[in-house]
């Protein structure tokens, strides 16, 4: 029942002539110190029955609230300026992700600044990925994650090297 | 040789002070006939009142659009049009348009002036692309643009006179605040508080754009232009160091304290009054200390730039509640004597009234009941801490400390008021004030600082105080005592200036887009009409051709835009607010509208 609610999604999130990311493409089939990817091995949230998120959307979360939502609004849900993430994400890849928000982009005066260069977010960059495909496949709502999994070790070791460096 | 040299000094000074005399007395001499409105706040003393009075309260219900006039710009539209004889000045947030238009010739276009900038410069500017308005002086308009450079154009032709870079927005420093013209001098302020800029006001000379001063809010006493013994806080000499003594290492360096807001004047005392905004960054435990002098505010000489007194109203800032807002200036009788004041309506949600020569508090009351995080301000003179405002523990994210969700803290950190400027009616002695009714969860965390970059720390989300639906109120405050006489409930914060005038009527903007006069009095609702977009602009009046009108931009945006137009938490799974309030996205869309009214003839 699920899995045919979520193709019935699909089709409707999928414009013609581009290529899915599809809902169901985000399902987690798989985790590494508390981080989950998608069956493609890329970065995916996972949200336990009782609402428990992992560490990834919950951290993607907060840093999202404090470098992204000036300009991209509350929750992903875009200003009267910026683009509501919530969905582009349910067209936009890992890949490109990455790249515009490390590289950024400009149309005429719509400017994406290149943030590869600030440790706030470039090394948190699968956090607010996570984060924000969760909020494009409405996996998380519109308020604070109330719980979540416990920071994986591992995940705080790579954080201070990646905070420590600058 | 050197009798010689000083004669010719002499000769140089007396010039000199004869120009002084002209372009200040000039503002004044103009700002005192309300058929122009020549300052963005009206006067420099920044009442945003009008003498006018040919629209009043048993007319205002009759009044009509007479003209509008498209700006072409889609973003938010701060600040308002000055008004000089018979031409308007009209300008937009980035890319920063001025537009002369002749009020005489059926509002004709007579020059429009568009600076090239660097797009790169919009995504540093933390809150949307507005600019709060130009200024006039000496036959010039001056506009702060967006990527810090202060131009001076021909007021008549739109030529530029002269240009001057102000910061640099490659470090996240940016321009969005209105100049303001003293003397032979044009002053003005600087953005970037979630860059870590290490923020500062900065005098230029009127005619060549040749820095004269520059004043930092924090740093050793030379940067500040602070003097140990002759500036007072709360009537104490400051002493050595007062700044630098109350960061840890380095910080104040990329220390914030920007001076994004308004700056008013008093030509009897000589002093220019204006506010400091946060500490960089919002996380407190990064950044020990009171963090001097952010948060403060400051009378300076606008000769020599050197600060006559400072206070600073929320030291050691946990919340983002920077203390850029107006400095409203009245002379009113208190106690039977006649005072000089300054009233200050604070983001932290405290009214401030002081004695403007001296800086002695006089009261520091909440403008909304809502405020949690203070109990109040020490106001025993004898007490160790005099003057400092005394904090709830549990809305302390200082004391909750890094990665933990301080939870319904009122007001959030967009203020109980932004830079939306109040109005003050002598006739009334009511000051008119557009605020914020929005409460927020905080968590600072740790951040790193990169030049250019935002630096933040704390995510936070902002919902109604809990058990109410409205996010904004239009109050009227007696700043004598510190209460709140009349409040007009508003669906969303009200981001607009108000406009008092002589015919008993205050005027203001919503974020729906509605117009709105009421009576000063009472605050009794007259007349309301929907302008096609949301209003953050300033209200204010003129005369033309023996009509009053009443002119406001309209296009919603600024941070109101950000935080509002998609709506805040989800009042159902947030504090417990009760029922919901649609998104103002359902109430109006984008564009740059200047819509002027008059009584039908």
């Amino acid at each position: 029942m699920r899995k045919i609610w979520l193709i019935a999604a699909t089709l409707t999130l999928v414009a013609p002539g581009t290529i899915a990311f599809a809902a169901d493409d985000a399902a987690a089939v798989k985790t590494e110190d508390g981080k989950y990817f998608d069956k493609e091995g890329n970065p995916t949230y996972k949200v336990g029955a009782d609402g428990t998120v992992d560490w990834y959307t919950y951290s993607g979360y907060r840093r999202y609230h404090s470098e992204c939502h000036v300009c991209h609004g509350p929750d992903g849900m875009g200003s009267t300026y910026a683009p509501a993430l919530q969905d582009s994400l349910k067209t936009m890849s890992y890949g490109d992700f990455v790249s515009v928000v490390a590289s950024g982009r400009q149309s005429g005066n719509s400017v994406m600044p290149a943030l590869g260069d600030n440790p706030n977010v470039a090394c948190y960059m699968d956090d607010l990925y996570v984060y924000l495909r969760a909020r494009a496949h409405d996996a998380v709502g519109r308020v604070r994650p109330a719980k979540k999994e416990d920071k994986p070790e591992a995940y705080t070791e790579t954080e201070k090297s990646c905070m420590g460096a600058k | 040789m050197r009798k010689v040299l000083s004669a010719a000094c002499l000769g140089a000074m007396a010039t000199f002070v004869v120009g002084v005399a002209y372009a200040n007395e000039e503002l004044i001499k103009m700002s005192q006939n309300p058929k122009d409105w020549v300052q963005p706040a009206g006067d420099y003393a920044n009442t945003r009142y009008s003498k006018l009075n040919q629209i009043n309260a048993s007319n205002v219900g009759k009044l009509q659009v007479a003209w509008t006039f498209s700006t072409g710009v889609l973003r938010g539209h701060e600040g308002g049009p000055l008004v000089i004889g018979n031409m308007m000045y009209v300008h937009t947030p980035f890319p920063n348009k001025v537009y002369a238009l002749d009020l005489s010739q059926d509002n004709k276009i007579v020059w429009k002036y568009e600076p090239k900038q660097d797009p790169n410069v919009i995504p540093v500017m933390c809150c949307d692309t507005v600019n709060r308005g130009v200024a006039y002086g000496d036959g010039k308009i001056f506009l702060h643009q967006a990527d810090t450079t202060l131009v001076a154009l021909d007021a008549k032709t739109g030529q530029v006179q002269w240009s001057v870079k102000n910061g640099d927005p490659g470090k996240g420093a940016t321009g969005t605040s209105s100049p303001l013209v003293v003397k032979d001098k044009v002053l003005i302020g600087i953005s970037g508080g979630e860059f870590g800029v290490q923020c500062h006001v900065t005098a230029y000379d009127l005619k060549s754009g040749k820095q004269v001063w520059r004043a930092f809010s924090e740093g050793p006493d030379d940067q500040i232009m602070v003097d140990p013994v002759k500036t007072t806080e709360l009537g104490k000499p400051v002493g050595k160091d007062s700044s630098i003594k109350t960061w840890q290492g380095d910080q104040w360096k990329i220390g914030g304290g920007c001076t994004w807001g308004w700056l008013s004047y008093d030509p009897s005392l000589n002093m220019v009054y204006y506010g400091s905004g946060n500490p960089s960054t919002w996380n407190p435990k990064q950044r020990p200390g009171d963090n001097k002098w952010s948060m403060t505010v400051f009378a300076r000489n606008p000769d020599t730039g050197m600060a006559n007194w400072v206070y600073q109203m929320t030291p050691h800032d946990e919340w983002d509640y920077d203390g850029v807002n107006e400095m409203i200036l009245s002379d009113q009788n208190v106690n039977g004597q006649e005072r000089k004041l300054l009233t200050h309506f604070d983001r932290n949600g405290l009214a401030y009234t002081m004695d403007r020569a001296t800086g002695e508090l006089l009261v520091a009351e909440k403008y909304d009941p809502k405020v949690n995080w203070t109990t109040g301000v020490d106001m025993n003179k004898s007490s160790p801490t005099y003057g400092r405002p005394k904090v709830v523990d549990q809305y302390s994210t200082e004391k909750g400390g890094e990665d933990k969700n301080t939870k319904g803290i009122c007001p959030a950190a967009l203020g109980t008021k932004d830079q939306q400027p109040a109005a003050y009616s002598p006739d009334t002695q009511l000051f008119y004030v557009p605020t914020n009714h929005v409460c927020m969860d905080y968590e600072p965390f740790k951040v790193s600082y990169t030049a250019g970059q935002p630096y933040v720390g704390a995510t936070l989300s902002m919902y109604p105080p809990q058990g109410e639906t409205h996010m904004g109120n239009f109050i009227a405050w007696d700043n004598k005592t510190g209460k709140i006489v009349w409040s007009n409930k508003e669906p969303f914060s009200v981001w607009s200036g108000a406009l008092a005038t002589a015919g008993g009527v205050v005027f203001y903007g919503t974020l729906e887009g509605y117009l709105k006069a009421v009576d000063a009095k009472t605050g009794k609702e007259l007349y309301k009409f929907k302008t096609p977009s949301g209003i953050i602009g300033n209200v204010n009046t003129y005369e033309q051709g023996g009509r009053q009108y009443v002119a406001v931009l309209s296009g919603v945006g600024g941070w109101a835009g950000i935080g509002l137009a998609a709506g805040l938490t989800d009042p159902t799974a947030g504090l417990g607010a009760v029922g919901g309030y649609a998104a103002l996205s359902n109430y109006t869309a984008l564009g740059g509208t200047l819509t002027v009214f008059a009584l039908p003839q």
